[in-house]
Parts: structure tokens; sequence; C-alpha cells
């Protein structure tokens, strides 16, 4: 046993002790990895058609992506991220050639060039009172010689010069509380009106010279009923609002320096129309559009100040913008819901019973209802005007749809990807032949000897091409069904919309997609959104009769205790296989490692009342749970109060209706953390499913240390408090960090550690018997990274042999918290020049595979480092023993090597997470990144020791035999030949 | 064997904090020296663990004076108590200690004892009916010993069968930062093999050992400076000198091979033409054979 492990480790050490080269050639990128582009739900599009060549829409999102479209296939010409605090407000056109953008709550203005979005200029605009914010770019206005652009942020209305962004001049027009809504620029004048609303009752208009900013006159109004939501202006001097009941309609006339109200009851207007209304935002020619009875309601105010009621739609109909025509005419667009379509309408501004266009798309019903629509006009063959419009639907993809057709889609929901699992494809059934892939044996050799060209470098550019081109087409890698290294998988991710979609891992396309109905905003559930995906059931002995599925846990409100929602969805088909509506709310889900007789695994879902749920409600798996009821533990972190609990199940709820499956819970231990010195910042716990293949570790003097190896454990790091805030709020001496590592059976601190002068943000990752945590450390103002290892000192006892063979060791003896461990801890730190994002690490198979740590740095890259370089045992001269262990010397930083960057060239904008999945060969892992891109490849952290790589030519090898075994007869025959000769002479 | 190991890398411990802190004049075995006069500047306590004395039942509480505030060493006292399964808690001990506040303000507690109170019948049967149902033995302290109980107890439980040997035994390791406790790591002193076996101790008493723990600095990042670079080049210098088997064997054994095939075809040949030029042909194979060794030394 012990020669098998050292035979093992000296193999092992034989295949690390070079540095393992990550780097792939420049002709293998996207051969094993792919990457696709997205840009998150749109909220604001601006069409650029008008003297362009190219036609492009400018748009931003809810990811703060502002980004240019082609508008003929959708593609993107540029893009750029903003950070995840930089919300885009506003965007806008000026000068015909700068996308300007709005953002952080109006305080930074930007000009981006349209062509290529470089950016032009950049001006920040500070104010003091936060308030709403807004863009408005007049057309034929100037200051001087200046296009100018309004900007109102931070209760300061700003005239920026567009073409160099310097503020001309700026006027705090509103308090506390106040917001302006609206720019109006009467034509021919040096005045402008900026009107709004102050606090709740009050409203303001005030008169502004363009010139100079100076405020030549400020009138303003209370209404005593107060007023309710926005106001949505209908001409140039009559704005539209609800008072606070949300039951009086008031228009406010605002001409020149008169205001005065006049208040019209919502029920003068219909009869069915009674309780309170929600003014919609739209910017609709003389009408506006309210919300009642969960319909919508649109009311166009006449030349005389009457209302009148146009129409009621369904409260599934997005509106656009009203759009100017050349001849001076307004239109508008609508959609609206059709069973498994939606219909397009584009009406004139003025003439509501007439459509200027009306078309019928058929669209997938797992797209939604359609959430927003942007209209854009064209001029057609018969010099008509036709209109094409850019629909946002429910699962935030986005359309361009033009002469009743879909130009192009997008598949935006996948920017805003909230969890990710791994799922097996279906196994290879006799019905489908694996002989097809390879067409004949004409077209095999044909690509094998092209391959051999290429070995031997006689390959012509032709060649090259048409092997880089069989590379990426490789219709092996992209085949639904499992294969032999485990490198075809399905990755099922949930997005915030609710929506479930289904990856291939070969060339990254969605095979499925679900909108999930339990996470579609509905009469019971007003706010949902998904919280986790759970592995449901993974069947292997069944796998040719049950298909996998996965559980989708989410909840109804934003609130910890509003109601959960569950689904469980098959993952070969995308079918919702079975919902359930759960009365109580989820605060965790834990997969316990229990499965029943048809594989689905056993969960508990915990509520706020700290009532345990078990999950799938059978009467087998509650005896399962029932068996193993005493060995189930788990904690809970309250963050606020700093406060850990380990909590056990009790007994059977006491509830007014008995539940079998319900369980209460009680305490088991607390940590209490002084909340004048300790604030929880990071916590990090093992995969559960992580594959640990030896708990041994022979150093370099024949010493064996025994890995402390516990699912249980969780390393938790706090921060003064003082110090939650950015790097640089506090100074050394007052900044401090604490890291734990806490067995969560038993709430024993194995160990704790303070690292003086060092603040958050902390990221960790928790693998085998290590945890790795970067930080930021104020003394040396370098980030660093730190590694604690733990060892268990219980089994040292068993290095002896004559032990060992009678019998007397440890080693099978069940482990259980409750013995006292003996552990030490080994700890080392490192500068680190990066600041990370987020932290993964590698997991193979068998675990066999020597570790990386993947870091997701700031400028969302994925980069590979090996664990080697976080080895508490790196010392500054290793003795030649430790180096032949693969020790490398100490260094006080660790290396950046560029080539070991596993994006290479390309980012992950928005990088939020990692995921790793080990395939069914020891060597590979599959990484995924997701952020705004998706990112997957394939990382060998030792190089792919046990197989071929791909293009390995089998034609030269088979060629070289032959070549071989001809050269061994013609040899013989000439020797036989010689002998003869020789004898006969 | 281990537990002599364990000793002196404990005492080694010792040592190095000695020497690092410069501050216990003298270590006794049961209890921290009283250091009120050798305050530590800069506060935390570098050693990792402080040990405690053990102390068994019956218990002797006596009245401490705790008056805070004038005296910088001033002793302190908070309450252990226990439940059975999901009972109430009721007192089961106190903890005593000395509580001594730092020049820089910050206090930290030493000199903790321990003294339990004995178990009552009633105490007794619970604690049987513990044994039986296997299950939990649960403690709590406050999480202030200032302003007792602080924000919440500080709980920490066991399942009961792994407490009784001869008589109970039991280990408390008390993290503590400052006033605060943090946690209480609750437990028997040894293991608690897996299929908890169901036994009655002997002795109803409580043997107890306590354990007090405080924050240990993270070790510095080491920055290496021109001089550390200087030793990194000398750990570069060529290893000592081999033995020359050691370097030249792959060569030698070759020669060897060689003489040896030489002299053996030298004899045969010498057998065979018996007295031809047996001279003339072993000087040749020598020869040979020397033509091969200064190759052998010139390829070196």
């Amino acid at each position: 046993m012990n020669m098998a492990i050292r035979v093992f480790l000296l193999l092992l050490i034989i295949l690390s002790s070079t540095y393992p080269t990550l780097c792939i050639y420049e002709d293998q990128v996207g051969h094993l990895d792919w990457h696709q582009q997205y840009i998150g739900k749109v909220k604001h599009a601006v069409f650029h058609t008008q003297k362009a060549a190219r036609k492009r829409v400018i748009v931003s999102t809810e990811e703060n992506v502002v980004a240019s479209l082609d508008l003929r296939r959708g593609e993107i010409f540029w893009r750029h991220v903003l950070g995840p605090n930089d919300v885009i407000d506003a965007i806008d056109i000026a000068l015909g050639k700068y996308v300007i953008t709005l953002s952080s709550g109006g305080t930074i203005l930007r000009a981006w060039n349209l062509p290529d979005g470089q950016m032009m200029w950049e001006s920040t605009l500070s104010g003091s009172t936060p308030s709403k914010s807004f863009l408005s770019i007049p057309t034929n206005l100037k200051i001087g010689k200046d296009d100018v652009v309004f900007v109102y942020g931070s209760g300061c209305l700003y005239a920026v010069a567009s073409i160099d962004g310097e503020v001309i001049w700026k006027k705090e027009l509103t308090s506390e509380g106040g917001n302006i809504q609206q720019l109006i620029y009467p034509d021919g004048t040096d005045i402008i009106y900026a009107v709004g609303l102050v606090g709740l009752a009050q409203f303001d208009a005030y008169q502004i010279n363009v010139k100079t900013g100076e405020l030549l006159k400020h009138s303003s109004m209370v209404f005593p009923a107060g007023f309710s939501g926005d106001l949505s202006f209908i001409t140039s001097d009559i704005a539209m609002t609800l008072d606070s009941t949300g039951s009086v309609l008031v228009a406010v006339h605002f001409q020149v320096g008169a205001i005065s109200f006049h208040q019209t009851h919502v029920s003068e207007l219909g009869r069915d129309f009674s309780g309170a209304a929600v003014m919609l935002p739209t910017k609709l020619p003389g009408m506006f559009a309210l919300e009642i009875n969960k319909s919508i309601v649109f009311i166009k105010v006449t030349n005389e100040g009457k209302l009148e009621v146009v129409d009621t739609l369904g409260r599934s109909t997005a509106v656009s913008e009203s759009l100017y025509l050349s001849e001076g005419q307004q239109v508008f667009g609508l959609v609206q819901q059709g069973y498994g379509k939606i219909i397009l309408t584009v009406k004139l501004g003025n003439d509501w019973r007439s459509n200027l266009l009306q078309e019928t798309i058929q669209m997938d019903y797992h797209r939604g209802i359609a959430h927003k629509v942007f209209i854009n006009t064209y001029a057609r063959m018969d010099s008509s005007n036709g209109f094409r419009a850019l629909i946002v639907m429910e699962d935030h993809s986005l359309f361009l749809l033009q002469q009743g057709e879909i130009v192009w889609s997008r598949e935006d929901g996948l920017a805003s990807i909230t969890d990710v699992i791994a799922s097996e494809l279906p196994v290879e059934k006799d019905g489908v032949s694996v002989a097809k892939v390879e067409h004949n044996l004409f077209e095999w050799l044909k690509g094998h000897l092209l391959k051999l060209k290429g070995t031997l470098m006689i390959a012509t550019p032709d060649d090259i091409a048409a092997i880089q081109k069989m590379r990426l087409q490789s219709t092996e890698k992209s085949k639904m069904t499992r294969d032999h290294n485990g490198f075809r998988k399905l990755l099922i991710v949930l997005t915030r919309a609710g929506k479930l979609f289904a990856l291939h891992t070969g060339d990254g396309r969605i095979v499925w997609s679900l909108l999930l109905d339990s996470l579609r905003k509905s009469e019971t559930c007003q706010n949902p959104r998904g919280l986790s995906l759970h592995q449901w059931q993974d069947p292997h002995h069944h796998v040719l009769d049950e298909n996998p599925s996965v559980l989708v846990a989410g909840r109804c409100d934003l609130s910890i205790d509003s109601p959960g929602v569950l689904s469980i969805v098959d993952t070969y088909t995308g079918q919702e296989r079975n919902r359930m509506r759960p009365a109580h709310s989820i605060t965790r889900v834990i997969p316990l490692p229990f499965t029943d007789s048809v594989e689905q695994r056993l969960h508990l879902l915990l509520d706020v009342n700290l009532q345990a749920h078990l999950y799938p409600r059978t009467t087998e798996a509650l005896d399962i749970f029932l068996r193993e009821l005493g060995n189930i533990y788990w904690y809970s972190a309250d963050v606020d109060r700093g406060i850990l609990k380990g909590h056990a199940v009790q007994n059977n709820c006491i509830l007014e209706i008995a539940d079998s499956y319900c369980f209460d819970t009680r305490d088991l231990w607390s940590i209490v953390l002084p909340s004048e010195s300790e604030k929880i910042v990071a916590t990090a716990t093992r995969n559960l499913n992580e594959a640990v293949h030896t708990q041994a570790k022979v150093t370099s003097d024949q010493e064996v240390m025994y890995k402390y190896i516990s699912k249980n454990l969780l390393f938790l790091a706090t921060v003064a408090p003082k110090a939650v805030g950015p790097i640089g709020s506090v100074t050394p001496e007052e900044s401090w960090l604490v890291v734990y590592v806490i067995d969560t059976v038993t709430g024993r601190i194995l160990h704790r550690m303070t690292h003086h002068g060092s603040q958050g943000p902390v990221q960790a990752v928790f693998s085998e018997n290590w945890v790795v945590y970067h930080y930021f450390n104020l003394k040396a103002h370098r980030y660093e990274i730190s590694v604690i290892e733990i060892y268990d000192q219980s089994r040292l006892d068993n290095k002896d042999i004559l032990k060992l063979l009678l019998g007397k060791h440890n080693l099978t003896s069940p482990i259980t918290a409750y013995s006292r461990p003996e552990v030490i801890t080994k700890s080392q730190s490192y500068f680190f020049t990066h600041s990370v994002k987020t932290l993964a690490v590698t997991s193979t198979a068998k675990g066999i595979t020597s570790k990386q740590l993947l870091l997701g740095t700031i400028g969302d890259q994925v980069l590979a480092l090996d664990k080697r370089f976080l080895d508490p045992r790196r010392t500054i001269n290793p003795t030649q023993a430790e180096k032949e262990e693969g020790i490398i010397p100490l260094t006080d930083s660790l290396p950046i090597i560029p080539q070991s960057y596993v994006t290479h060239a390309l980012k992950v904008e928005g990088l939020r997470g990692i995921t790793t999945v080990p395939a069914k060969l020891e060597s590979t892992t599959l990484v995924f990144a997701y952020g705004v891109d998706l990112f997957f490849s394939r990382l060998a952290p030792s190089r792919t020791y046990d197989s071929l790589t791909e293009d390995f030519s089998y034609a030269l090898l088979l060629i070289t035999i032959v070549a071989l075994v001809t050269a061994i007869f013609v040899t013989w025959i000439w020797s036989e030949k010689k002998e003869l000769q020789e004898k006969w002479r | 064997m281990r537990s002599l190991k364990f000793l002196f890398v404990s005492i080694l411990l010792v040592n190095l904090s000695l020497f690092v802190s410069n501050s216990f004049a003298f270590q006794s075995d049961e209890l921290i020296a009283d250091d009120e006069e050798f305050g530590i500047e800069g506060g935390r306590s570098l050693d990792p663990a402080v040990p405690t004395r053990t102390v068994s039942s019956p218990p002797a509480i006596r009245k401490l004076s705790s008056d805070l505030g004038s005296d910088p060493d001033s002793k302190i006292q908070f309450p252990l108590e226990h439940a059975f399964g999901d009972s109430d808690f009721s007192p089961a001990g106190t903890f005593s200690a000395r509580l001594k506040t730092w020049s820089h303000g910050g206090q930290t507690l030493t000199k903790l004892r321990f003294s339990r109170n004995g178990l009552s019948e009633t105490e007794k049967e619970n604690f049987k009916k513990l044994l039986e149902g296997d299950d939990y033995y649960r403690i709590r302290v406050p999480s202030n010993l200032l302003s007792p109980p602080g924000r919440e107890y500080i709980v920490s439980s066991v399942k009961a069968r792994c407490l009784p040997r001869d008589s109970l035994d039991e280990h408390f390791m008390i993290h503590m930062e400052g006033v605060n406790i943090l946690a209480v790591n609750y437990g028997s002193p040894g293991s608690c093999p897996y299929p908890r076996q169901f036994k009655i101790p002997a002795k109803w008493s409580f043997k107890s050992h306590t354990v007090l723990k405080n924050s240990e600095q993270a070790p510095r990042t080491p920055v290496f400076t021109e001089e550390v670079v200087g030793e990194n080049g000398e750990g570069e210098m060529p290893p000592p000198e081999r033995s020359f088997w050691a370097k030249y064997w792959m060569y030698l054994i070759p020669l060897g091979l060689i003489v040896m095939n030489a002299v053996t075809q030298a004899m045969n040949m010498a057998e065979e033409q018996g007295n031809g030029q047996p001279g003339a042909q072993t000087q040749q194979a020598v020869a040979g054979a020397q033509r091969g060794q200064t190759a052998a030394v010139r390829r070196r």
C-alpha cells in the first residue's frame, strides 16, 4: 500500500516537475473553447439610420452595457460594459456622431464616438441633492457656437457642450425631494421651461435663460391633495398626473407664468373605471395611459382640455415612444400579446382608429410577453413610410421585426445568469450509429492525410485552412450523446428572467430553453425570482429509463419570508416535470447525500421559521430520512448580527395540519462574533461533489502528513466594522481581517487567525484540506493571497508498518466530528498584483490531477494559477529533496504567467462566476465562466497525461508501423539472399 | 511516543513565545504566569494555547471581588450552565479568571479556573436518559464577560455518550477576543468512536480540562530585500562535490565491460591460437582498452 502510494507519488512528481504549459497555439483557439457575447436586457434604444451607411441601433441595458448593434444582422459593432454601480440612466445621440450616456444617478456624462465606440469625453457633474436624472438633447438650439446637451441630475440643471463635454452653465433648481421632469423649448426664444414636482404636493415651473442659465422666473403651486407618481406631458403646456389616492386625474396647465389645476375623477371617464389608477410612463402625442383594473386605458386630451377614453387594452401591452415622421406627424407602436404570436400595430398620433401598420408575428410561447418596444421608420421603395420595431421580450431576448418577419433575434437573457449546473447527455442508444460520424473510409483517410501534412509542415495554406475548418466543425464535439471522455455535457443555466437554458458544451448552442411559469409574474407572485438550481435526479443505475432532472428553487418576492416556488425540469427534454408551490418560504436548499430507489436526491428546505421540509414528499424518502435523522446537521449565519448557529433536526412540526414532511429544528451550538470588532464579509465551503484521491501526503523526508478532510468545514472571514467600506477608507491601524475555519457539526473553531492592517473585499475558495483567500493589505498597499492547509495529527501514528500489519491502526475507523480533532494548520501569504472578482478551483473526476486556482481578474479574464504556488511549505531555499517533491522556492509575490490566461485574448465582460465541472477523463476539467459574456473551455492542469490529443495523427502512426514492418521484411529477404550468396561462394 | 513529541513541540513553542515576547519570566506548567509586571506591548498574547489546570469537583466557589475599573487586574467570574436534551439551562459551574487590562486599553483574560458543581440526583437521572437516548448534552456561557450575557449566549453541545470514561471527562476550549467569548469547543478530551457505546460512568463527577485560546497572528508576507536576493543567489551555488563513483559511474561501467570483454577475448585468442603471437594480441587488446579509457576520459 505504502509502496503503491510512493510509486504513485513519484509518478505525480515526475508529471508535475515540469511547469505545465497551459498555453495553446494560435490555431487551437475556438477548438476547445467557445465565447459568446451578450448585452443584457435592453432599457433604452436609439436608432441611427438617417444618412448612415451602416444602419445601427444604440442600446443601453440593465447590465450597464452601452452597445451599438448592426440593424441588419443584430451583431455587436461595439460595446462597453460600465461598472456594476454605474447604472445607465439615459442615452441619446448628439451631433449625429456622438452617443451620449448619462449614468451613476446623473453624475457621469460620457460621449462615445458612434462609428467605433471610442470615448470622446467624460464629464463628472457633481451635485448636492440626489434626485432623478434625465438627458435632453434639443434640436437646433445653440449656445454661442456650441451644440448643447441639457442634463438634469442631483438637483441641478446643466448645459453641456456636446463637442467637448464642457459645462457651459449650471443652475441649482430644486431643493430636497424635488425632481425636474421635463424641459420644454419654445420655438424662437432664448428661454427654456423646466417643470417638475417638489415633494409630493407642489408643482414647479422655471423659466431659464438658455445662454446664461439665469433663472428668469420661478412659479410654483401647491396641490393640497398631493400627487402620486410622475407627470405625463401631453403638449408643451399641459401635464397629467394623479392625486395621492390614484382616483383623481389632475391636468396641470402651465402657460406662461400661470399654473392651474383641473381635476377629473377617474370614474367620470367610464362606467367600469374604479379603484386606484397608476400613470404609465408614456410619451404619446396628446395622449396618456393609465393602468386601471389590470388593463391599460389610453386617454386623449382634446384641445379644449376634455378627457376622452380612446381604447382599453390588456395589461400585457407594450407601447413605444412617439416618433416624428418627416411630415410633422407623430406615430407610435403598440405590441399586443396573442397565444404564440404577437401583434405589432403602428398608429398615427392623432388618429387612433386607423392603423398605419398591423402585423402578426409568430413568437415562441417561451419568450413570454413583450416588455418594451422601440419603433423606427424607413423609406420604402414606393416612398411611403415603412416601420421596423425592436422588441424586448419577457425572457430579455431582443427581436427586430420588419415586414411582419423576425429579421434577427438575440438571446440576451444569457447575460444575467444566476446559477449553473452541469447535466449529462443521453447515453448513445443502439439505434444511433457511431460510424455515421466518419462518413466513409476515404474521407477519414483524407482527413488524416491532411493532418499528417500539417504535422510534417508540408501543408499549403489552403490545406491549413481546411484543417482548421475540420477542427472547428468536428461533428464529434457537438453530438447530443455522451462521449467516452465526458467532455460533452449540458450546462443548465438559470437566468434572472426566470428562464432555463440548456447549453451544449461542445459549441455553446442552446439545446432547449424554458420560461418557467412558476417564475413569471402572476397574481400570487408579484416579483418572482429564481434562487438556485440543484441536481434533483441523476440516474446512474437507471440511465436508460430515467431522465436526469434539476430542481429550480425560487421565491415570490424580494423579501426572505415570501412563499417559495419549486419546479422540477427534465434536462433531456426541457419539459417541466413537476411544479410544487410550497406554502412555506425558502431560505436555503440543502441537498442531502441520500437518494431514493429512482435516484431522486433528498432535499431539505429551510424556511424562515427554522423549520425543515423534506422533498421529495414520498414515504420512501421519509423512511430514508428518518433513518439518517441523527446525522444531519447544518449551520446558519446571521450576517447582520454576526452570529453563527448550528442546527439539527428534532422532530415533526406541530402544526394545525399534520405534516410528516415538516420537522422542527434545534440549535446545537452558536458562535457570537463581537459586533464592535468583527463583521462577516465572506464565507466559503467545500463543494460537496468534490473527489479527494488520497488523504495522505508524503513529504520529501518520507514523512506522511494526513490531510484533514471534512465536508463540514466552513471558512469565515470577518473584518473590522469600520473597514467594510472601500479600500482606503480606513487606516491600517483600525482595520483587521480575521479568518476562521469552523467545523459546522460541532461548532468548533479549528483555526482562528488575524491579519492586521488588512481589509476586504475577501474572495475565498475551499477545496480538499485547504482554503485560499484574497484580500487587501493596507500596510503593504497591495493585494494578498493567503493559503491555510489543515492536517490531521490524530492519524500520524499510522506510520508504523508493524501496527499496520497487526491491524492496530485507526485508518478504517469511522470518522466522527465528536472526537476532539488534533489538527495543525500551515499558512502562508503572498502578494498578488490583480484584484480578483471571483475565485474558483479546478475539479477532476477522481481528484488525482493537481489543482489549479482560477482567478477572475478585474480585467474580466480567467487566470489559472497552479496550487503549487500556494503551498505553505515553500521556503526560500528548498532542499534538493523538497525540490524533487515539486516545492517552488518561496517568492513574495505570485507570478502571473501571460500564457496561463484560460481566456487567452478574450474577455468575459462583467465576469460574475466561474464553475468547474469534472470530465470523465481524469486529467481534464471543464470550465464555464459567466458574466455578461459566456466562456467555456477545457483545462488540463497537469496536461492530458491520460489521453492522446485530438489531432493526434493516427495515420502517421499507421504509416510508420507499416513502413517498419515492410522494412523488416525487406531487410530479412535481403539478408537471406546475401546469406545464400555467401554460402554459394 | 507521540505525546513525547507533542511535549517537545509545546516546550519549543513555549520557549519560542518566551523568546519572542520576552515577557514570561517563568512558565508554570499548570497556569500561565502572573504577568502583570511584564505587560506585553501590543496586546494579544502570542502563544496559541494557554493550558490551564484541571479542577475536579466538588466545587469551591468563593466570593470574589469584581470591582472593575479601579484595579488594572480584576477578578471576574462567569457561570457555566447546562441543559439535558431540550430542557432549560441550569447552573452547572463557575469559571473564574483574572481580567488583565493592558496599557493600550485592551483587556484579556488570564488564569482561568473552573469549578463544577456536583450533579444532583435528578441531574444524574437526566444524564442517564441522555445516555440512553444518545441525545445532546448542552452547555452555555455568556458571550460578553463584562455585561453578561452579552448579546446572546454561546451554546455548545455534545452527544452525551461521548463524555463517560471512568468519570465524566470534558474538555473546554474557550476562544476569546478581549472580554468577548467567541465560541466554546466542548467535547470529550479524546476521541468518540462512531458507534457510540452506551456506558454508565463509574463516578458521577466531572473531570474538566479547560484551555483558553486567543487570536493568532497571521504570518507576515515575506518581503524580500536585496539581501535575501543575495542569499537566493548563494542558494544557486553548485551542490557539494560528489564522489568520483557517483559522478562517473555511467562511464565506468561500460568501460569495465569493455575491458572485461577485451580480456576474455584475449584469453580465448590465447587459448585458440596457442603459441601463435600471444604477446602481441594481448598488448593490442590492452592498448585498445587504454585508448578506450583515454577516449572516455576525454569525453568527460
